[in-house]
């Protein structure tokens, strides 16, 4: 009897500790993000980039033991892959941090969504990098610290043994010479696929990636004037002539449909002649090749060479406790000295003029100065409405079904009614 | 799915159950009453648990099936009625996606089930080493589905280890498809990767069967002269009569609600020819942000997963 009882009493024992430590969790999450009186918290996506993590430590750190400080800033870094669910959840139960950084194509619809406030900063931007600097409707959500360029690598002598002119700002590449150079490259016989293009890229490298081409050829993802559909522009004739350029890329044999783990890697190990890649991949391959390297802008499709613009930015949250130090914070980190820490330790275009001078590849004369004209020059934002994510997504989709052989109209067309409906059901995404 | 309980060995009618205690009936029935509670208690952990992250989210899911809810949006949220299902039926891709699950299962469930007893059927026999197999048999259910289907994305690369044995094997007569990156070779190939992954353990459900039938009746068998198909025929196999029916239904869960090795390994693609219901619930819920679509997708897979169960379980009845 006594036995059965201690059993029974063991049992609500555990259960009540169960409920309880339930609750406890619960607490555990909400205190996570509670910010002291002068302690404001800041999230950020680069838990695995231990450089960058290091870089915005060390501007946090500096801003912390500065006499002016409004308030202490508390860094939590998130894994890239997990950072907009959590800002997602966070946010769903108002629990946001004071400052988060943003993938900058994202930042209209978080905006949208009443997650940021508009910044009021006492810096001046009008100097900065146009595609660091994310509006919407009027106003200033994020700025950034850096910028990064699509471009093309190859060797200075596969050019020449190819007897094909390397590609420059004053005269990029047009369809016909493309063509032409990719067809005598292939003559070579030395690469199965002379171009990679990185086609087996995933997620918002296929929006980032091949929308500039799309652009190039005179489409979008979507009508700009008012942003209420896609229809006539990303499955008009011009989007059709992209898709069908796009596809016949692999058709002849110029690149593979389905690309390298590792593209870069690829081009180092001369599995391919000319690589399709963003600015991010020269310091490694020049590491490698040296003064053979050539870095070239894009082809010009009909209408100048284009590539995306905007990376991580940062934005201060509607709910902020502090927004006027999370405000002074932001202002504090955009002086040139810890923008040229962070673009320094990311490999990425700092975002001003003043902030290159203090790295020698992107001060005027460096190896990496031209990724910063390409992005002055050529860098198309993505478009700056709150239906963007499924935008992405949509077009992402047909990027790879015109790939895997699918009739171009057919692949655009059901891009195009998906986004439409879309729009629809959200009110036109109108505030 | 993976927590099923094995089917235990029918319990002996005699002996164990404890025997009614010979005293006054009032004694029994505060026994029985404490017993009840006790019996609750135990219960509780679970059912609050299944209760608060099982069935609520699931009666909010399909709640959120008939309205506009987003994941994003600062608009309040409204009731559309069956817009939702409207879509979804209209929707070319949803049909696929049924298309492609349909042909996992009916490939799936049968040779899986197959081979998981062949394997059972080789290590239910005593010889040295015999734990060796049982372990090497097991070993890729063990190792998760994600990292599995990493593995097997470069095997199946077209310079990957298939292609390469294919082609070394056959003095290069055979030059191997592009597995995953062709719309006719993709689903296949995750049907391969998908038996080898889970039909270990399937195994261990058929060897726990295949233990439970008394030896004596082997012996009875071979004395009367039967062959070892007869064996197999007349005692194994109407032995294995419950444990059928739990693999049945596991195989099929499993396979309807296959989901992991398309998002590491093809994302749907290429061309959709293996989207699965539950990667399209993922897609619109999670990237397109569309929450009530989500819901609406999970609630018809609901529904369909009922059904396939109910007309199983009706089908391999006790039939008295």
């Amino acid at each position: 009897m006594n036995k059965r009882f201690t059993r029974i009493l063991a049992t609500s024992i555990t259960a009540a500790a169960l409920v309880s430590s339930l609750g406890a969790c619960g607490k555990g999450s909400a205190s996570a993000t509670s910010e002291g009186s002068n302690e404001i918290t800041m999230w950020t996506h680069n838990a695995g980039n231990v450089e960058e993590l290091a870089a915005i430590q060390g501007v946090v750190d500096a801003y912390n033991q500065s006499s002016d400080a409004k308030a202490k800033i508390k860094v939590q870094a998130f894994p890239q892959d997990s950072y907009n669910d959590s800002v997602v959840s966070a946010a769903a139960a108002g629990k946001l941090p004071c400052i988060v950084d943003i993938d900058g194509p994202n930042v209209p619809n978080w905006a949208w969504a009443k997650y940021l406030t508009p910044l009021k900063l006492s810096t001046d931007l009008s100097a900065n990098l146009p595609s660091t600097v994310a509006k919407w409707e009027g106003e200033t959500y994020a700025v950034g610290h850096y910028d990064v360029a699509l471009a093309m690598l190859a060797r200075a002598s596969d050019l020449k043994a190819a007897g094909v002119r390397a590609a420059t700002i004053e005269q990029p590449w047009t369809e016909d010479e493309f063509q032409d150079a990719l067809t005598k490259l292939k003559a070579l016989g030395k690469w199965e696929y002379p171009l990679d293009m990185g086609t087996a890229g995933s997620g918002e490298w296929l929006p980032y990636g091949y929308s500039p081409l799309l652009q190039s050829f005179g489409a979008d993802l979507i009508n700009r004037d008012g942003f209420q559909t896609a229809d006539g522009v990303l499955n008009g004739d011009k989007a059709v002539e992209w898709a069908k350029w796009f596809r016949g890329l692999a058709d002849q044999g110029f690149m593979a449909t389905k690309s390298g783990k590792d593209s870069t890697q690829d081009f180092l190990n001369n599995k391919s002649g000319v690589l399709y890649t963003g600015s991010w991949a020269a310091d490694k391959a020049r590491a490698s090749l040296g003064e053979d390297l050539v870095v070239m802008p894009t082809v010009d499709l009909g209408n100048g060479p284009k590539i995306g613009g905007a990376s991580w930015q940062w934005g201060v949250t509607e709910g902020c406790a502090n927004t006027d130090a999370a405000m002074d914070y932001l202002s504090y980190s955009l002086k040139p000295e810890n923008m040229a820490a962070v673009a320094k330790a990311t490999g990425t275009i700092p975002a001003t003029e003043e902030a290159a001078a203090l790295i020698p590849e992107f001060a005027e004369g460096g190896a990496n100065r031209i990724f910063m004209d390409f992005s002055r020059k050529y860098a198309v934002m993505r478009p700056e409405t709150p239906a963007y994510p499924f935008i992405a997504t949509e077009y992402g989709k047909a990027v790879q079904d015109v790939l895997a052989g699918a009739d171009p109209q057919g692949a655009l067309d059901k891009a195009v009614k998906a986004i439409d409906a879309n729009i629809k059901s959200n009110g036109g995404y109108k505030n | 799915m993976t927590t099923s309980p094995l089917p235990t060995r029918p319990r002996p009618a005699v002996a164990t159950a404890p025997a009614p205690l010979p005293s006054a009936p009032r004694h029994r029935r505060a026994g029985f009453l404490r017993e009840q509670i006790s019996g609750w208690g135990m219960i509780a952990p679970a059912a609050v648990l299944l209760l608060l992250f099982v069935f609520l989210p699931a009666i909010l899911g399909f709640g959120l099936a008939f309205t506009n809810a987003r994941l994003i949006s600062p608009r309040p949220v409204e009731f559309v009625g069956t817009d939702n299902f409207a879509r979804l039926f209209a929707d070319p891709t949803f049909w696929r996606a049924l298309l492609n699950v349909t042909y996992f299962a009916v490939v799936v469930v049968p040779v899986q089930s197959a081979l998981a007893l062949a394997m059972a059927l080789l290590i239910n026999k005593k010889f040295r080493g015999v734990n060796f197999f049982r372990t090497v048999y097991f070993l890729p259910v063990v190792t998760s589905m994600v990292v599995v289907s990493l593995l097997w994305l470069f095997m199946y690369r077209k310079d990957g280890l298939i292609n390469e044995l294919l082609s070394t094997f056959s003095f290069g007569l055979i030059q191997g498809a592009d597995w995953l990156n062709d719309p006719a070779t993709a689903m296949p190939a995750i049907i391969a990767l998908s038996i080898w992954q889970a039909a270990g353990f399937h195994m261990i459900i058929w060897l726990a069967g295949l233990q439970s039938i008394s030896g004596e009746l082997y012996e009875a068998a071979q004395l009367d002269g039967a062959s070892p198909w007869h064996q197999f025929r007349y005692v194994t196999w109407p032995g294995l009569k419950h444990t059928r029916s739990l693999v049945l239904v596991t195989i099929t869960i499993q396979a309807l609600g296959l989901f992991d090795q398309v998002s590491v390994m093809t994302q749907g693609g290429p061309l959709d020819s293996t989207t699965t219901i539950i990667y399209e619930a993922v897609r619109s819920g999670f990237k397109q942000q569309e929450t009530s679509y989500a819901s609406a997708i999970s609630l018809v897979f609901f529904v369909l997963v009922l059904l396939i169960s109910a007309v199983q379980r009706y089908l391999t009845r006790e039939k008295d």
